[in-house]
């Protein structure tokens, strides 16, 4: 990879775009100048019609057939990358997809695609802004329908339009600022001033609410995480199996060492969560234990809820949670209902060895899911990345309210608009594009 | 042949006199060719020097020991701070000018000016040999020269409109310039038309001023140059008065008489610097604009009424002007006028304002699309300093860029993104306006100023004296440490929170003055006043001048990747003809100036930047 892609932009590049290993079709995409040059190379085609789909043999440069593909052109800047694409449907055989890839790469100029290289050109070109492509990498990565569904408005825009119409009102602001700094004269009258720091103070409420969002966007991007604690034997292990034999789609899951943390990637009713299963939490243990113990609290701290695991055997007698835990949602759960001479209607009772009760639990689990984080908002701060922007836009939103200098209200404004701007990629910081592509995959 | 000369200025305007002068100073032999001797340093419109940005421009001239404070400083009629109001970053001195004091102490200064001679001749015609520029043909005779700064403003072709009056002509009673144009369409410099206007000046005995507001300057006044001590100039007041529903009756009536709306006048001019007329078509609802009343000279009857700039008929004109209070029984001494001009589209500009085209071609002021004396007389240094420093052959040049001067954004404004409309500075323009201020020119300039060459040893001397001064004010402040609590009692409003303080720290605290300080620290009484109003305001934006700096470096990196002249950009693949067309026409100097370009896209200057790392 060359130390930074941005310097190899007028190369035509191409890569694999749909996934790896056999089926009945491939897509391979090429982006760039020279995309027509490529097109007649490989194919003979010398002037596609854009958006129109060809039947054609591939070729090596040797003239022997490799495969027939379906040939889509589309010309800059009315394609994905705002340059020429050119897509390849093949049939999807390892052989095939080889032979083309290699193919293109004896011709000059072209040169297989860095990771996320075709978005970030997308991007450089005005096809769409940082928090539209980010919302595509998160389409492209989502698991359940939440997910999807959020991903996809971000693709649309839904951010982007949200950012770009609060740094429209702050530069609407600083404009009538600077003509009261620059035109003394023109007798500017005072109340264009006026109402400008009422309007600063509600788009800063409205960016503060907007932060406030109990980081449901980044939750469903990442997972809510569910932590089962308990004290060794009170049937944790059997409860993660229980929890997950039904009713629920186990996405992939993570072994770690007996001691570490084990957690399941499930899709609840479109939420995607994350069954941490931990140690065992007692008092004396040896040094290993003492860790994977230490883990589990941290783990169980980071939760958004817990799943505290009592033996019903020992009804009612209730075992404390561990000390350094923050308050946090906690659901208290007897396991071994099937041991239980009686079971209390009041307090949550299962059996993780017959099952009964799983399906209530995983009932009270969604209403917790539901309540925390089932909000629809249009538009949630989905990475850490938009968060840090608007704090500090916040931040220059209060100084801007405090300082009696309009020089000074002037130089907030601007820092705060600029905070704004670099989240959707109005600067040129081509070090965060760096940074921001690197979690795309090649051929997108 | 020899040449006689190694630079020859054309005109002697604004931007004339500190080329000469810039030029001269820098060791070049220098030639003035005007008109008239007796016009160098007309004030063509307002007699006034200074305002926001631009009396910063002033301030930086100054620094470079350039002329227009000097003398502005000598012949001022009243001095102000505009803004005072507001913080110092955007504050603006402005001074109304005797004029013709003002023409004779610049003409003083310049036929005693080592190294420079002036010569009263037209110049008829550029001189050029293998793409570089060797001399001038001036009223019939051959003069030869290393270099040519031209500086023609409104007479390149000059056109003047009263009505529908068409007079050739640089100025009122003035004679265009028309050789030079054919000169630099032929070396292939792209040429376009502007405009600009000015208006009716009115006999002073005529005006009822009990109608009208006085207008007082500041007392104490402060000067322009850095170098005037002792400043205490007589002053006298100017007059306000306004237009009214009467006014602007007239004038909408007789819009279709206006060149500027029946077609007569095809050329763009300045947004912000509206003719009356355009005022109305573009504020309608307004039902008064102010009319400022400012004298021309000391005792002379001549006053120039700002704020109503027209190019509509004498008849007109007399009708309107006299519903304006205080101007019933006016009478004109001379008609508001509209000059179209010729200019050069500064996208053909180096930093140094060299041609890109024709080597020791420089060109400066209105000739490049900017409005204003200030401007001018900025670029008007620049030009005839680097000109100074490309004929000696010293290896040197003098270039400002955004973040240390006024004519550093302006030179950057103008040769990177050209002009649509007279180009004129605002602070708004400047992103680092915190950092470039008109107190601490002389601290952003004159050191560069000195390493160039164009700074007297006089001044020189008073400059390190002054920054030596500031060294050890700063050292004796920052060395005053004391604890919130000691703090409190002095009366000042701190956190109490163990942190340590200085005097110098107190300063950002709002409200708080040097005058507070010294009240509390008698010590600190011992500092001068130009150094101790320096402390205030660095201590005053101290946490928004350290965060500038680290933009400002930020920015300097790109500007530091410079792009070779030679740039063959059609060799580049993958940029649209568009792009490469905008790119050929400005060949931006450094990475920096070419991100700023309009119409340049991220994708087509990354291209560049990997073409030229490739190289």
């Amino acid at each position: 990879m060359p130390e930074n892609l941005s310097y190899c932009l007028t190369d035509t590049i191409y890569a694999l775009s749909s996934g790896l290993g056999k089926g009945g079709v491939a897509v391979i995409r090429v982006s760039g100048s020279r995309v027509l040059d490529v097109v007649s190379r490989l194919t003979g085609l010398t002037h596609p019609e854009p958006r129109y789909a060809y039947f054609k043999p591939v070729r090596t440069s040797s003239g022997s057939v490799i495969d027939h593909a379906l040939i889509l052109y589309f010309k800059g800047p009315h394609s994905f990358t705002g340059e020429d694409v050119v897509e390849f449907q093949v049939h999807g055989g390892r052989g095939v997809i080889q032979a083309i890839l290699t193919a293109l790469g004896e011709i000059p100029g072209c040169r297989p695609a860095d990771r996320g290289e075709f978005s970030r050109r997308a991007v450089i070109n005005g096809k769409m802004d940082l928090t539209e492509a980010e919302g595509l990498l998160d389409l492209i990565n989502a698991e359940t329908e939440r997910q999807r569904v959020q991903a996809l408005g971000q693709m649309e825009g839904v951010l982007g339009r949200l950012y770009d119409n609060w740094r429209d009102r702050l530069c609407h602001h600083m404009a009538y600022i600077e003509a009261f700094i620059d035109f003394p004269e023109e007798e500017i009258p005072p109340e264009k001033l006026a109402g400008i720091d009422e309007d600063i103070q509600s788009l800063r409420t409205a960016i503060q609410n907007h932060l406030n969002d109990g980081r449901i966007g980044e939750k469903l991007r990442e997972g809510f995480q569910i932590a089962i604690i308990g004290v060794p034997n009170v049937g944790k292990s059997s409860l993660i199996n229980a929890l997950t034999h039904k009713n629920v789609a186990i996405v992939s899951q993570t072994a770690g060492t007996t001691r570490d943390v084990v957690e399941v990637h499930l899709d609840v009713d479109g939420f995607p969560v994350i069954l941490a299963d931990t140690a065992g939490l007692r008092e004396r243990a040896d040094e290993i234990e003492s860790e994977g113990i230490r883990r589990a609290v941290q783990k169980a701290d980071e939760a958004d809820l817990i799943l505290h695991v009592q033996d019903g055997t020992l009804y009612p007698a209730v075992e404390p949670l561990p000390p350094g835990l923050s308050l946090k949602t906690v659901l208290t759960v007897w396991n071994k209902a099937d041991k239980m001479r009686e079971q209390p209607s009041d307090v949550m009772c299962v059996s993780a060895l017959t099952e009964s009760g799983i399906p209530e639990l995983w009932a009270q689990i969604r209403t917790v899911l539901e309540r925390d984080f089932g909000r629809r908002d249009n538009g949630m701060i989905t990475r850490e990345r938009y968060r840090t922007a608007l704090a500090e836009c916040v931040r220059s939103l209060d100084r801007a309210l405090t300082v009696s200098d309009l020089e000074l209200k002037a130089e907030e404004l601007r820092l705060a608009a600029r905070a704004l701007g670099r989240i959707t990629g109005r600067i040129e910081a081509e070090d965060l594009l760096d940074v921001i592509f690197r979690d795309f995959c090649i051929g997108k | 042949m020899t040449k006689e000369y190694d630079i020859i200025v054309i005109g002697g305007g604004h931007a004339g006199c500190e080329a000469a002068a810039g030029a001269a100073r820098t060791g070049a032999k220098t030639l003035l060719i005007t008109h008239h001797i007796r016009t160098i340093a007309d004030m063509s419109c307002n007699p006034a020097i200074g305002g926001l940005a631009k009396g910063t421009v002033v301030r930086e001239i100054d620094a470079l020991d350039g002329l227009m404070g000097r003398v502005i400083d000598k012949t001022g009629l009243q001095f102000r701070m505009l803004n005072a109001s507001k913080g110092p970053a955007v504050q603006g001195p402005r001074a109304q000018a005797d004029k013709e004091a003002y023409c004779a102490e610049m003409q003083r200064l310049l036929k005693g000016y080592p190294n420079l001679d002036i010569r009263e001749a037209s110049a008829d015609d550029l001189l050029e040999e293998n793409g570089c520029i060797c001399g001038v043909m001036a009223s019939g005779t051959v003069i030869r020269a290393g270099a040519v700064i031209v500086t023609t403003g409104t007479f390149l072709n000059g056109v003047m409109h009263v009505g529908p009056e068409q007079t050739a002509g640089g100025r009122y009673g003035e004679e265009a310039s028309l050789g030079i144009t054919p000169a630099l369409k032929r070396m292939g410099l792209q040429v376009g038309r502007l405009k600009t206007g000015t208006p009716a000046r009115l006999d002073k005995a005529t005006i009822d001023w009990s109608k009208c507001m006085r207008q007082d300057g500041d007392v104490p006044a402060r000067p322009f140059s850095f170098m005037s001590s002792d400043f205490q100039p007589e002053q006298i007041p100017c007059y306000m008065t306004h237009t009214t529903p009467e006014t602007h009756k007239i004038i909408e009536d007789n819009l279709y008489r206006a060149p500027l709306y029946c077609g007569q006048i095809h050329s763009v001019g300045p947004r912000y610097c509206p003719s009356i007329e355009d005022k109305l078509v573009r504020f309608k609802g307004r039902d008064s604009h102010h009319v400022f009343l400012e004298p021309e000279t000391r005792n002379g009857n001549s006053i120039y009424p700002n704020g109503i700039s027209t190019s509509l008929p004498k008849d007109v004109q007399e009708a309107f002007i006299r519903t304006i209070p205080g101007l019933e029984h006016v009478r004109i001494l001379r008609y508001a006028y509209a000059i179209e001009y010729d200019y050069v589209d500064p996208r053909e500009l180096k930093p140094t304002l060299e041609t890109k085209k024709v080597s020791g071609l420089f060109l400066a002021g209105q000739i490049n699309g900017t409005t204003g004396y200030e401007e001018a007389a900025g670029q008007g240094l620049v030009a005839g300093v680097n000109a100074a420093l490309q004929v000696l052959k010293t290896g040197r040049t003098l270039v400002f860029d955004r973040a240390d001067s006024y004519i550093g954004v302006m030179i950057d404004d103008i040769t990177t993104l050209g002009v649509d409309e007279p180009y004129r500075l605002f602070t708004s323009r400047a992103e680092y306006r915190l950092t470039i201020r008109a107190d601490n020119a002389d601290l952003r300039l004159t050191e560069k100023g000195i390493a160039a060459g164009c700074v007297g040893s006089e001044r020189a001397m008073a400059f390190r004296r002054k920054k030596q001064a500031l060294e050890q004010a700063r050292r004796l402040i920052q060395s005053m440490v004391y604890t919130p609590k000691e703090l409190q009692s002095f009366g000042f409003s701190v956190n109490s929170d163990g942190q340590k303080r200085t005097p110098f720290d107190m300063l950002s605290y709002q409200g708080v003055t040097w005058a507070q300080l010294t009240s509390v620290w008698p010590l600190l009484k011992s500092i001068t006043p130009d150094v101790a109003e320096q402390l205030e305001i660095e201590g005053r934006y101290q946490g928004y001048l350290a965060r500038q700096q680290l933009d400002i470096e930020a920015f300097r990196k790109d500007e530091a990747l410079k792009i070779p002249e030679d740039t063959d950009y059609t060799e580049i693949g993958g940029l649209s003809n568009e792009i490469i067309g905008r790119l050929n026409k400005t060949k931006p100097a450094t990475i920096g100036a070419m991100m700023r370009m309009t119409g340049m896209t991220p994708a087509a200057a990354t291209a560049v930047i990997g073409y030229l790392k490739r190289k």
